[in-house]
Formats: structure tokens, sequence, C-alpha cells
């Protein structure tokens, strides 16, 4: 497993960063807009904003004053793609079990064809 | 301040369980679906990815039974092994499951076979996982295997399909 993916996944495995990340779904907030609905101070926030940053989760505008946190998308187009992926893997495992069934209910059917044959 | 001699118990509820669903109808009745599922020598013609071989080293399909596999490709080696929590017949199994490249990480893994009627079975898998991460690293396992054998070997295959 790569370091980005490591990273990543020690990210979300926290339940205020994947709080965090549903809220930034929405749109843009600051660190403390981000801050206000926690028992957190505002550094504390700040730091899991870094765990996030570093994990390529988030990205902060340097420009502007209020320096807005960004989700990145992609990362979660990854994901999506993840799950897809499994749900194919899961699909080609299901599909030979398919090809398995059919060969334990062939017997009974071959004996119906050969008796109309008959 | 107060003293105590015992620490409390301390108690938390992860509101985001860490699960995978699976949902897959089949034609075939109940009884074959199940079968498939206990009979070793049906589950290595369909549950290891096709290009890996699958050797059943350790299978008691019962009720506080246990199983072990590894799954080969060349000198590769890919071991897991569990614990058969309950099989009841056409209806349900649950097992625990390990990989053992990843020994701290246990998943419960809850089938059940729902008759449909008419020769066809839906059935329906869980997986609880004990934490988000290990949940992702599951889902991501597939993504790995793609890097492995080239997106595109892969696409191709599933375009067959």
């Amino acid at each position: 497993m790569d370091d980005q993916l490591s990273r990543v996944f020690s990210a979300l495995a926290d339940p205020i960063r994947r709080d965090m990340v549903a809220r930034l779904a929405v749109g843009d907030a600051t660190v403390n807009e981000l801050a206000e609905p926690y028992s957190v101070t505002v550094q504390a926030v700040s730091k899991h904003l870094k765990v996030l940053e570093d994990a390529g989760l988030v990205s902060r505008s340097k420009q502007a004053q209020r320096r807005p946190v960004h989700l990145e998308a992609e990362v979660f187009d990854l994901m999506t793609k993840w799950i897809e992926r499994y749900r194919q893997e899961a699909e080609q495992r299901y599909q030979r079990l398919d090809a398995v069934l059919a060969e334990m209910t062939e017997q009974p059917e071959q004996t119906r064809v050969e008796g109309e044959a008959s | 301040m107060t003293t105590t001699t015992h620490p409390e118990t301390k108690i938390s509820a992860d509101p985001a369980v860490p699960t995978i669903h699976i949902t897959r109808e089949f034609n075939a009745p109940v009884d074959a679906v199940y079968r498939a599922h206990v009979d070793p020598d049906l589950v290595v013609k369909w549950q290891g990815p096709r290009y890996l071989t699958m050797r059943v080293e350790r299978w008691d399909a019962s009720t506080g039974g246990a199983y072990r596999y590894v799954h080969t490709h060349g000198d590769e080696a890919y071991r897991f092994y569990g614990s058969f929590h309950e099989v009841r017949p056409n209806e349900r199994i649950v097992q625990t499951f390990t990989y053992e490249g990843f020994p701290d990480s246990v998943s419960l893994e809850t089938m059940t076979f729902e008759d449909l009627g008419d020769g066809r079975t839906r059935l329906h898998a869980t997986s609880a996982f004990q934490t988000t991460e290990a949940r992702d690293m599951m889902l991501a396992s597939g993504m790995e295997t793609g890097v492995v054998e080239g997106y595109e070997q892969l696409d191709e295959l599933l375009a067959e399909s």
C-alpha cells in the first residue's frame, strides 16, 4: 500500500475529520466556521486540517485573507472508484458462482432432456 | 478532588459503523447457493480471484468450526483464516475473516440466504470491520489488485464477461 493511500485511510479514520470532510463537500469554509459545531479549540481543528491537508484531501487558499479550506474532490472520485472496483470484483466472483450453480443443477436438466428424446 | 479506586467504564458509539453490504440474486434454489458456500470442493471453484489458485488447508463449516485457506500465484501466497460462528443450513452463515498479512484486523461476515421462490435466491452479505480504516483498506484491496494486474487488462476481462 503506498503512503498516499495510507495517509488517506488514517485521515478518514477519525470521526471529526470525516464530519469536517462531509461539511466541506457542501462548500468551502474557514477554520473558525469549521470549529464552530465542535467542543474543541480552533487549534485542535487546525491540527485535524493539517492531517487532511497532508493526505491531499483538502487545500487552503494562499491568496484570500480568510484562507478558506477547499475539498479536493478528485480524492473522492478515487474512493468512488475503489468502491466500484470492489463491486466489480464481487460481481466477477458471483459470476463464477453462477457457473458453479449452473453445473450443480445441470444433472437433472440433462436427465429431463434425455427422457424427452427417448 | 475525588479519588476512585476503580476507573470508570467509558463507552462510545460510532454513528458511522464501518461495514460493507452486498446483495446479489442467483438463478438457483437456496439449497444450492448455500451448498456452494459450505462445500469446500465447490468454494474453491469460485471464491478466489481467477488468476489465483485457492487451496483449502482446513474446513469445518459447522457452528463453532473453522477454516484456513491459501491463495497462490507462482511464489506469491496469501493466507486467510477464520471461525464459523454459526452455520444454519439454507438460512445463514456467520464467520470471522482475517488476512494473515494484517493479523490484528478481523471482520465479521454475515451471509443470509433468502428464498425468492421459483428456484431463485437472494444473497445478503455484510462485512463489519473494527475500524473505518480497516474497512477502507478492504475496499481499496481490489484497487491494489487492479494496480498489480494493470487496469487495462482487468477492464478487458470485465468487458468480455
